[in-house]
């Protein structure tokens, strides 16, 4: 798998979207800490690219890359590899490529701006980490679009309708839901809603740090618990692991079932 | 303020020509405070030596300074009151005052002044106290540089810190009160002072008014209270230069402004609160030079508020800048820094070329549906808020800042 | 070496393969011959693992080969349509592979062969479609292996490749190796072939020699005698 992985990722290195991908984060980076020289700023423009455009990218790049290099995997198939390991290898170079473009693209930039002696380094560290993890979960959910998707437009579509549900659709739904039952106890649900959304979990994930002050206004006290301590912070991150480790389950036991 | 310097200077220099010292210490030949003050004549100063003093009901009842030498310890044993200051031109300075009783009829304070007149109260440290330091129907005094350390946990049996009820002219300046339930609570007095003190991790208020007019606090810090300050049914207060911090949690502000008229906050920060400001049936207050940055709410208006104005403030980073209950609006905002503001400035001249509408839409739905909030930032509420923007339904139309400026203001 | 026992496949509704018996002696070679959508290339990539059959069981050198994909690096296998990763250089793709498999030596001699030195800096996706089925084919001879299946071997060579193609094969066989061939080139198939098998709808239609084939549809030349078997069943 690890050799898989290091030719899928090479192959990705050396194409140009990789670098289009990188430059376009270099330069955001640029722009937000050296032409309007405002960190706090820079951090929540930089959230809400994070959790709209990565899983987009992801989702896109996911898809492309799998259509792409159909040759190559049946070329691969023919050799004595494991199945798994061959999807899950190509799956591994795509996360872990676009995930190095986002680190690195944004990474630059901050280090050279001093991050490390400013207090927003864990705002940007979890900025970045919820990036990886997006990346990493939309890419998955792209390979099992693909893998059970033939048809390479509609694997492009159904990729695009997954991230438009999740980043707009799903959200509009989860309101219009808790407003309809405002009449309930909602604070349950709202955390149950977020969890089952990995954009919404990273948002809220980002939020943490962010707004903390106006979610602690919220009476409920599942609420409280959640954000008024660490209880929240591990629970996110616990299903966000969950929410990468079940679509690569799906990848290993989609691939190991299919005809090339 | 001079006029009573002069006037505490003037006694001074009348009574050393035959004021006595007493001392108090556990060899001397007067070993309790009770005692010194009864065999003291009116001006004499009572000297207090180091160690514990178990006393309660002290009385003072002369004009008399007391004064403690490296700080002796007043333990009252938790039976009940432990100075009573009744008379005028009283000093007490540099006492520890220990277990001041509890009571659930009787306001135990471990120092009360009461119809006096020209006190001065300072250097004091309390601890386990149930009230600290209450000044009753007392004028032109001072509370100065005192310490006070509560343990409270529950709003129904504890104390105060520094209590002034029916009490004019009076200063507060450079305390510190932590632990207690109002850090500093004022009713019904007028043109007092709160000046340098610290109010932090009190149950309810950091500083509390309530039917007290024309009263001036500035350069205070108040943090990680319950609430910050409430202002309450007063008038004409001038709040400047003061920090609220990180007052966190369920309805909790750093400000609270409710049935205010006629006031001025000026300079202040607002920092990290749940919300900045909360705002009721306040009329005519003029708000200048504030720093809001990070709070939930930085401003939430609720009721009827009309004539407010909002000039030349820093909104930075709010999750909401402003939130109204209704659809009216008769307060002006103007030439304010909103970091959230997204227009451009294409004449260079400082000021942005589209208006800035500070009210979200999603504040109205958090304010309906208060589990929403947990949708914050998505793209859903900015697509929707977006559209609210361009043509306001629920918001008030002319709530707007015309003049909104593209760099943060400084002053 | 081979044996296919009960074989069957559908792609959805589409019934490909309906009960393939088929055994493959070691040694020699073999062409799996049929019309367009028979199942040949179906049958073949069920022998690789690529397509998992519905039913029926597939033995290599006696393993059943379900779940255990060792049993491939006893395989050599040419793919019909030679498309490579595009970023790659020929260079690289073939390091790439001995990296996957195993080291050996044999791809400088199959270089020299289809005299492919100067492609070797170039990347893959500027190659011609000839240029890259002897890509193809240096990439399956390098290994070595006692099975070998090429799927349409011919496509896009010259002359003079074919024939060192063909040179190749009969190399191998002299060797004691099986290889599997599927062709559309019949005289491609005559020449170099020892049996051949027939997959008409889904079943072995035929498995025999050439002159079997010839005696059973009494037809003089071979290309006859496989248009006579289409004739008869599409009449």
């Amino acid at each position: 798998m690890l050799k898989i992985l290091k030719y899928s990722f090479f192959d990705l290195m050396r194409s140009r979207w990789s670098y289009v991908y990188f430059a376009f984060y270099l330069l955001l980076g640029v722009v937000l800490l050296f032409l309007n020289n405002d960190l706090s700023k820079a951090v929540i423009t930089l959230m809400n690219v994070i959790i709209v455009l990565v899983p987009l990218i992801g989702t896109i790049f996911g898809v492309m890359y799998y259509y792409n290099s159909k040759e190559f995997t049946e070329l691969l198939l023919a050799q004595p590899l494991k199945r798994s390991s061959i999807f899950l290898g190509q799956y591994l170079g795509v996360a872990l490529s676009l995930s190095m473009s986002l680190i690195l693209g944004l990474g630059i930039p901050f280090v050279f701006y001093g991050l490390f002696k400013s207090n927003a380094i864990w705002d940007f560290s979890l900025l970045l980490i919820t990036g990886s993890f997006l990346t990493l979960i939309f890419t998955a959910l792209a390979f099992n679009i693909a893998l059970s998707n033939e048809n390479k437009i509609k694997g492009f579509g159904y990729a695009i309708l997954l991230w438009l549900f999740l980043a707009v659709i799903y959200d509009g739904l989860f309101l219009m839901t808790l407003i309809l039952f405002e009449d309930y106890p909602l604070d349950k649900l709202s955390l149950i809603g977020t969890m089952l959304n990995p954009i919404d979990l990273s948002r809220t994930l980002i939020l943490l740090k962010l707004d903390i002050s106006a979610l602690l206004g919220y009476t409920g006290a599942i609420f409280k618990q959640f954000f008024g301590t660490s209880f929240g912070l591990i629970v996110s991150f616990i299903m966000l692991i969950v929410w990468v480790v079940l679509p690569v389950l799906r990848i290993m036991f989609k691939s190991k079932r299919k005809d090339f | 303020m001079n006029f009573k310097l002069g006037f505490i200077a003037t006694m001074f220099m009348v009574t050393s020509m035959y004021a006595q010292t007493i001392e108090v210490c556990k060899t001397c030949p007067v070993t309790t405070l009770k005692d010194g003050i009864s065999a003291a004549k009116p001006y004499d100063t009572v000297v207090v030596k180091k160690g514990t003093y178990k006393e309660y009901n002290v009385l003072v009842d002369k004009p008399l300074t007391l004064i403690g030498e490296n700080y002796p310890v007043i333990d009252g044993e938790l039976k009940g009151e432990v100075i009573t200051v009744v008379s005028d031109s009283v000093t007490v300075d540099g006492l520890f005052i220990i277990n001041v009783g509890n009571s659930y009829t009787e306001d135990y304070a471990a120092i009360r002044v009461k119809r006096s007149k020209h006190f001065v109260i300072q250097n004091l440290v309390l601890e386990k106290l149930f009230f600290g330091i209450y000044i009753e129907k007392s004028s032109y005094g001072k509370v100065y540089h005192n310490k006070i350390i509560g343990d409270a946990v529950e709003e129904y049996n504890s104390g105060n810190g520094i209590q002034l009820w029916y009490s004019h002219y009076v200063d507060i300046e450079h305390n510190f009160v932590e632990h207690v339930r109002d850090g500093i609570y004022l009713e019904f007095s007028d043109n007092c002072i709160i000046k340098n003190n610290v109010s932090a991790e009190n149950l309810r208020y950091g500083l509390h008014f309530m039917f007290s007019n024309d009263d001036v606090y500035q350069d205070n810090t108040f943090e990680n209270n319950g609430a910050g300050v409430a202002v309450m049914f007063s008038k004409k207060i001038k709040m400047v230069n003061n920090t609220f911090k990180e007052n966190w949690g369920t309805a909790s502000y750093g400000l609270l402004l409710k049935e205010i008229n006629d006031s001025e906050i000026t300079g202040n920060s607002f920092k990290e609160n749940t919300i900045g400001i909360n705002i009721e049936g306040s009329n005519r207050i003029t708000y200048k030079n504030n720093n809001f940055s990070n709070n939930g709410w930085a401003v939430k208006v609720k009721g009827a508020c009309y004539t407010n104005r909002f000039i030349e403030n820093n909104f930075l980073y709010n999750s909401f800048d402003i939130s109204y209950n209704s659809k009216v609006n008769d307060n002006i905002f103007d030439r304010n820094y909103w970091s959230n503001y997204t227009g451009y400035d294409l004449d260079k001249d400082g000021i942005g070329d589209v208006p800035y509408r500070p009210v979200k839409l999603f504040s109205y739905i958090v304010n309906r549906t208060p589990e929403t909030i947990i949708l914050l930032r998505s793209l859903f509420i900015d697509i929707i808020d977006f559209s609210e923007k361009v043509s306001p339904v629920f918001t008030p139309d002319n709530l707007m800042d015309n003049n909104p400026q593209t760099k943060r203001i400084t002053w | 070496m081979v044996n296919i026992e009960n074989l069957h496949k559908k792609f959805g509704k589409n019934e490909v393969l309906k009960g393939v018996d088929l055994s493959i002696k070691d040694g020699g070679i073999f062409a799996v011959l049929g019309p367009n959508g028979s199942g040949k290339t179906t049958l073949i990539k069920s022998v690789l693992g690529m397509v998992i059959p519905d039913q029926g069981t597939i033995n290599v050198q006696g393993k059943n080969i379900k779940k255990n994909p060792n049993y491939r690096h006893q395989i050599d296998y040419l793919p019909q349509i030679a498309n490579f990763p595009s970023n790659l250089k020929v260079k690289e793709l073939i390091r790439m592979i001995k990296d996957l498999r195993k080291i050996t030596n044999e791809d400088e001699r199959l270089i020299e062969l289809f005299k492919l030195q100067p492609f070797l800096d170039k990347k893959l996706g500027n190659l011609s479609g000839g240029t890259k089925q002897k890509v193809n084919l240096v990439l399956t001879f390098m290994f070595d292996s006692p099975l070998i299946i090429l799927d349409e071997p011919t496509t896009g060579l010259d002359p003079i490749s074919l024939i060192r193609l063909k040179e190749l094969i009969q190399v191998e066989k002299a060797k004691g190796k099986t290889i599997l061939i599927t062709s559309h080139i019949m005289s491609f198939v005559e020449e170099v072939s020892d049996e051949i098998v027939f997959i008409l709808e889904g079943k072995i239609y035929f498995k025999g020699t050439i002159s079997e084939l010839k005696t059973k549809t009494n037809q003089p030349d071979f290309e006859h005698a496989i248009a006579s078997i289409l004739l008869e069943n599409h009449a």
